[in-house]
């Protein structure tokens, strides 16, 4: 399967399974677009039609090209995964990350979150350092040789139970070295309680922090409100300034929902920049579409072109010698996953679980709260085996609507939870969110593209 | 090529040969949480060769 775009005046052919990208001319893509259903007449006749200085032997050295290519699998190149993908997963039983809910509350009032304010439809809890320790033991246990162990605090606001946080993270450390493991810390937070005692804490200890910003003042305190309904940005842009500034090299993300509101979103990731941020994220909002800030079908070729924006200043601010950094963006060719990663996914239910304050394990942070996703406890551990075979087969070859889709390797089918909440099974496809993921591939790759052809 | 510049990238069907270590970052641990893009994380195998 091959997937021909145009962007940016680049004319790219992406080789879906070899993973191989081309920038051709007019003539070569108007070849490769014919090359698998016309003769070679018929493509001579057609091409000579279309473009009047072109000779037969010139289009003759083309095909030769394109042939050459799919010889050396670098087009057209037949697809070889599908097994691989129930085989791969089925037999991977390790678990490597946790997303632990320190804290379901919050002292914020975001009316998009997910987790309905931290208390996923819930009581309001905090975990203990009990079960959160208990938590890395079974992380530990379940892990194999896993060497890479990725624990997430989340919550709502994580920040609410910050001492439980340090507790969990100075037992983790303490047995690491014993058991031949690195943890890796990721820490997300609404930046309300972030204070220098955090900042220490985090640079130190945290692979990685996010901070939730949606950009311009307006945008942001129009969702994003305290407990009393005021905005919040004057609270946190600060304290995050100060943060990204103490960080030095390590890694941290400034991450924004976009709505219905603010389809313009470049002009809040931009905003984000202009306050001193370059490793940024933004993603779309996902609710229930009667929401008032739901995205609708109209708003779809806006974001489109939203996106285009993006990449296109990305390419200038680069040239500039002022990069900034979007997460979706980021994908790196050559060094990117391999095809178990790419056809087995996000890891939910399988490597990946979340953790509720009271110890209960669900697949992943968007399935918290619904009982009937309730996978067993870091006690006993999984218990509901047949859950968790679901999760084992829902790959990228999982669903009929990825069968004929070019990006089924940048997602692997994408977010199970997208898919349950859109169609009621892990399953499904989230046709809305497939949409803009394929625009941002587009984009990315053309980045890519353009870095390429300009070094 | 006159017409096709190739870029250089991983390829993939090589890859079913030597990946698969699995030590890779977890995607929804970065910073998406709502949504499946698996193509951004990085190959740790890749990265500690470089």
């Amino acid at each position: 399967m091959i997937h021909q775009f145009k962007l940016n005046g680049y004319n790219i052919v992406l080789d879906v399974f070899s993973g191989s990208v081309h920038a051709v001319d007019e003539v070569a893509y108007d070849i490769i677009s014919m090359y698998k259903n016309k003769s070679k007449e018929e493509i001579i006749k057609a091409i000579q039609s279309k473009y009047s200085d072109i000779s037969t032997s010139d289009i003759e050295e083309c095909l030769g090209d394109i042939k050459e290519l799919e010889n050396n699998g670098k087009l057209f190149t037949e697809d070889i995964y599908a097994d691989l993908a129930f085989d791969f997963k089925k037999k991977n039983t390790v678990i490597k990350a946790l997303c632990l809910h320190i804290a379901h509350t919050c002292n914020l009032n975001c009316e998009y979150c997910f987790a309905s304010q931290g208390k996923y439809h819930g009581e309001r809890a905090l975990m203990s350092l009990e079960v959160g320790k208990r938590a890395i033991d079974f992380l530990i246990e379940n892990s194999g040789k896993r060497r890479n162990l990725e624990v997430d605090f989340f919550g709502g606001e994580p920040l609410m139970n910050f001492d439980v946080v340090k507790g969990i993270v100075k037992y983790a450390r303490s047995i690491e070295k014993k058991h031949n493991k690195n943890f890796r810390f990721t820490l997300t937070t609404n930046g309300v309680l972030v204070d220098d005692d955090v900042i220490d804490f985090a640079n130190k200890e945290c692979h990685n922090v996010v901070l939730s910003l949606d950009g311009r003042k307006e945008v942001h305190d129009r969702l994003r409100k305290t407990i009393n309904g005021k905005g919040s940005y004057d609270t946190i842009v600060p304290k995050f300034q100060h943060f990204v500034k103490r960080r030095g090299n390590k890694g941290y993300y400034v991450r924004g929902t976009f709505t219905h509101n603010n389809v313009d979103f470049t002009n809040d990731i931009f905003h984000m920049a202009d306050l001193g941020f370059t490793e940024l994220s933004m993603e779309p909002v996902v609710c229930a579409p009667d929401d008032p800030y739901a995205l609708t079908e109209e708003d779809l070729p806006v974001l489109f072109e939203q996106y285009e924006i993006l990449a296109k200043d990305m390419i200038r601010r680069e040239k500039e010698g002022k990069p900034i950094t979007f997460y979706h963006y980021m994908i790196d060719l050559t060094g990117g996953p391999c095809i178990y990663k790419r056809i087995s996914g996000c890891g939910s239910g399988c490597e990946y679980f979340a953790v509720t304050p009271w110890g209960d394990l669900y697949p992943c942070h968007q399935f918290v709260g619904d009982e009937s996703y309730l996978m067993g406890d870091i006690w006993k551990g999984i218990v509901n085996k047949e859950k968790q075979d679901e999760f084992k087969l829902c790959n990228a070859y999982a669903r009929p609507e990825c069968e004929d889709c070019w990006a089924k390797l940048f997602c692997s089918g994408g977010c199970a939870a997208n898919a349950y909440h859109a169609t009621g099974s892990i399953n499904g496809i989230y046709e809305y969110g497939c949409k803009l993921f394929r625009k941002r591939m587009e984009c990315a790759i053309m980045m890519q593209v353009d870095k390429s052809l300009n070094k | 090529m006159k017409r096709i510049q190739t870029i250089e990238t991983r390829d993939l069907k090589k890859s079913t040969v030597e990946g698969g270590c699995g030590e890779c970052q977890t995607s929804c641990q970065s910073a998406c949480k709502t949504s499946c893009g698996v193509a951004n994380q990085q190959c740790e195998k890749c990265l500690n060769e470089e």
